[in-house]
């Protein structure tokens, strides 16, 4: 599978008073074409702003100061952050569905004009065109009544409407890559399934490449071809989906996996919490960030510097000095 | 055992409870209707039990909560505490038996107050209720209660917001427990941790339940893996009704709500293997909005079982088999 997107040792840095946190720290990743990719971890950890990042959208304090991001033969950080080159890629090539669907969307513009400025601003449709289209968006996305929705404001929609609404947004211009961003974590588990088979379908009907950031590892079991796990602004985990749950090789990936209640649990198993907290990214040592809460480190894990990436087999790749299985 | 159901074990008993909402309209806010946030809502809980409530935003279950505990006035239906009708006690009455049924908030920020001392807040119960006479005797069980519940007792003196989400969840569960109550509603007290933080929440609830003899729990989520895990009984909440409940083992194994079966396989298990051959069941539509809910069953608009009567006929909750209870007309 040829890749459309690498990012290579991406940093992403934001300058507080009270020092620099290193939200995205030496991350590589690739995605691809046709692929659903999971990325994982807990709030902090840096999954979100990778993303961003990609897309040129780190506001201020935040700052890009390292590495490179290629996509279709460019470095995209070479563009400047509002030139046209990067606004065409920008919802045009790679586009983005975000968490909240009801704060995404503009309260006070009806939701044709929104999904048509898509449409005239990246196709150059005129205003009759993109209405038309913006009919046959909602009807993919299974919004009922399209035709007569157009003219609603977001406020009429519901939570899951109008994550659909971004869906049609999103997929308006045939991107190359789609970006959901815990999609569905502020939505009702029966609407979240609902949606990420759409998106699903929408990925092979479109031919178009699936990254899907989320803190639950339920879903990237369910849909995701590989994963990425991070932790504390590092990816420290990679490899095929089934890999990683069946051998799974860092000690937090192990960790998370048994903290997370299972529907299929024997009852009266205890979970084994991981104890401890995620770390202050300001200032960090430069050893292995899982170091303090990590129950199988070694005399290497105190000494070294931050465990490089070794490789398990084949395309399954971890950052830890053990060199056996923690179980 | 979970399913003994004979009254002198009942700690808490409703009993065709009702909540409804008056909606207005103008200002001389004329009534335009009512919503049924709770329609008749039946179950009890054992000494030493945890009840699972669980079901999708909006069905209802943090109002049975809130009626619980009497923040709420019930429209009808009866609320038995401790063989006790509550439905109707006066606030004076009220402030005795708030001492023995406590509440475990979602927002571990928003609840705790930000003037206030840590040790302050999990003491307030205890001076309100005026459960210790000397300050000594308060410091001890202040002291204690942060063991309990795995903070350092040097920390007594720190403000929330020197906490972290997991340590504010210790306080606020440290608190509930400050009057040696005999339930605990939690409602949704795991949902707004970090993922690798909500296990220690459990295991801390767990643990509570084994060092604190017949305390009960009614925990209150929208995540049925977390509410499988902790319960012993589950009821499934749908449109403010009850539409299935039985114990937890049953629920998952056997669940005979089509709104249940679907809930179930819509949540994914963190197991590749086993997703690739789960079946999921799409339900359609949304969630009907419980202003102008569906005649008939609440949830025949969506059913993938739904026959021709099911839009007429309200199912009851019926007991299909030993303490399994379900409110379907095709079961």
């Amino acid at each position: 599978m040829p890749n459309i997107l690498t990012v290579e040792n991406l940093s992403t840095h934001f300058k507080t008073e009270a020092g620099v946190v290193k939200a995205v720290d030496d991350v590589s990743f690739h995605i691809g074409e046709k692929e659903i990719v999971g990325i994982v971890g807990e709030s902090g950890c840096g999954k979100s702003v990778s993303l961003l990042s990609v897309l040129q959208l780190v506001k201020a304090p935040g700052e890009i100061v390292g590495g490179e991001i290629l996509f279709g033969g460019k470095d995209l950080l070479q563009y400047p952050v509002n030139g046209r080159e990067m606004r065409s890629i920008r919802g045009g090539r790679i586009s983005m569905i975000f968490q909240e669907p009801m704060t995404s969307l503009n309260p006070v513009l009806t939701i044709g004009r929104q999904l048509g400025e898509m449409l005239r601003l990246h196709l150059g449709m005129t205003e009759k065109e993109a209405r038309k289209r913006s009919v046959e968006l909602l009807n993919m996305v299974g919004v009922p009544g399209a035709g007569a929705r157009l003219d609603d404001y977001p406020h009429q929609f519901s939570g899951g409407m109008c994550q659909r609404v971004m869906i049609a947004m999103a997929i308006s211009c045939s991107p190359e890559i789609l970006f959901a961003d815990e999609p569905t974590t502020a939505l009702d588990v029966t609407t979240q399934a609902q949606l990420l088979k759409l998106m699903k379908d929408m990925v092979a009907e479109l031919g178009m490449s699936l990254v899907l950031v989320t803190h639950n590892l339920g879903l990237v079991a369910r849909y995701a071809q590989r994963i990425y796990v991070m932790y504390a602004g590092r990816i420290v985990e990679s490899g095929s989906t089934r890999e990683i749950f069946k051998n799974p090789r860092h000690p937090y990936t192990v960790g998370l996996l048994r903290s997370i209640p299972r529907l299929d649990a024997v009852k009266g198993e205890k979970l084994l919490p991981i104890e401890g907290l995620p770390p202050n990214l300001i200032d960090m040592p430069n050893t292995c960030a899982f170091l303090p809460r990590c129950t199988h480190r070694i005399k290497e894990c105190h000494k070294n510097p931050r465990p490089p990436l070794f490789q398990a087999d084949g395309q399954h790749f971890y950052r830890c000095y053990l060199e056996e299985k923690c179980h | 055992m979970p399913l003994n159901t004979s009254p002198r074990h009942t700690i808490l008993q409703l009993q065709e409870l009702r909540k409804y909402f008056p909606v207005t309209h103008g200002l001389l806010r004329k009534e335009r209707a009512e919503v049924k946030a709770v329609d008749d809502i039946s179950f009890s809980i054992m000494r030493g039990e945890t009840l699972g409530l669980v079901g999708e935003s909006g069905c209802g279950k943090t109002t049975v909560g809130r009626c619980i505990l009497r923040q709420y006035r019930p429209t009808g239906g009866r609320i038995l505490f401790d063989k006790e009708d509550i439905t109707h006690l006066p606030p004076k009455k009220l402030r005795k038996i708030r001492r023995r049924m406590t509440l475990i908030f979602q927002d571990p920020y928003g609840s705790l107050n930000p003037r206030m001392s840590a040790g302050n807040i999990v003491g307030e119960p205890l001076r309100i209720h005026k459960m210790c006479t000397t300050r000594g005797e308060y410091r001890d069980r202040i002291e204690q209660l942060f063991r309990m519940v795995g903070l350092d007792s040097g920390m007594i003196n720190r403000f929330p917001h020197e906490f972290s989400g997991g340590q504010r969840q210790r306080i606020g569960v440290a608190r509930a427990l400050a009057c040696e109550p005999c339930l605990i509603v939690c409602d949704e007290p795991i949902s707004a941790l970090d993922v690798s933080i909500q296990a220690q929440i459990i295991n801390l609830l767990e643990d509570l339940k084994e060092k604190v003899e017949g305390l009960s729990y009614l925990f209150i989520a929208h995540d049925l893996s977390v509410v499988r895990h902790v319960s012993d009984r589950i009821a499934v909440m749908y449109l403010g009704r009850i539409v299935e409940m039985t114990d937890s083992q049953t629920l998952y194994e056997n669940p005979l709500h089509p709104y249940t079966r679907a809930l179930l396989s819509a949540i994914p298990i963190a197991d590749p293997f086993i997703e690739e051959n789960r079946e999921t069941i799409l339900l359609k539509g949304e969630v009907p909005s419980p202003l102008n809910p569906p005649r008939g069953c609440p949830f025949h608009p969506r059913c993938f079982m739904a026959a021709p009567e099911c839009s007429r006929l309200t199912p009851e909750l019926r007991e299909i088999d030993y303490g399994h209870h379900v409110a379907c007309l095709r079961v």
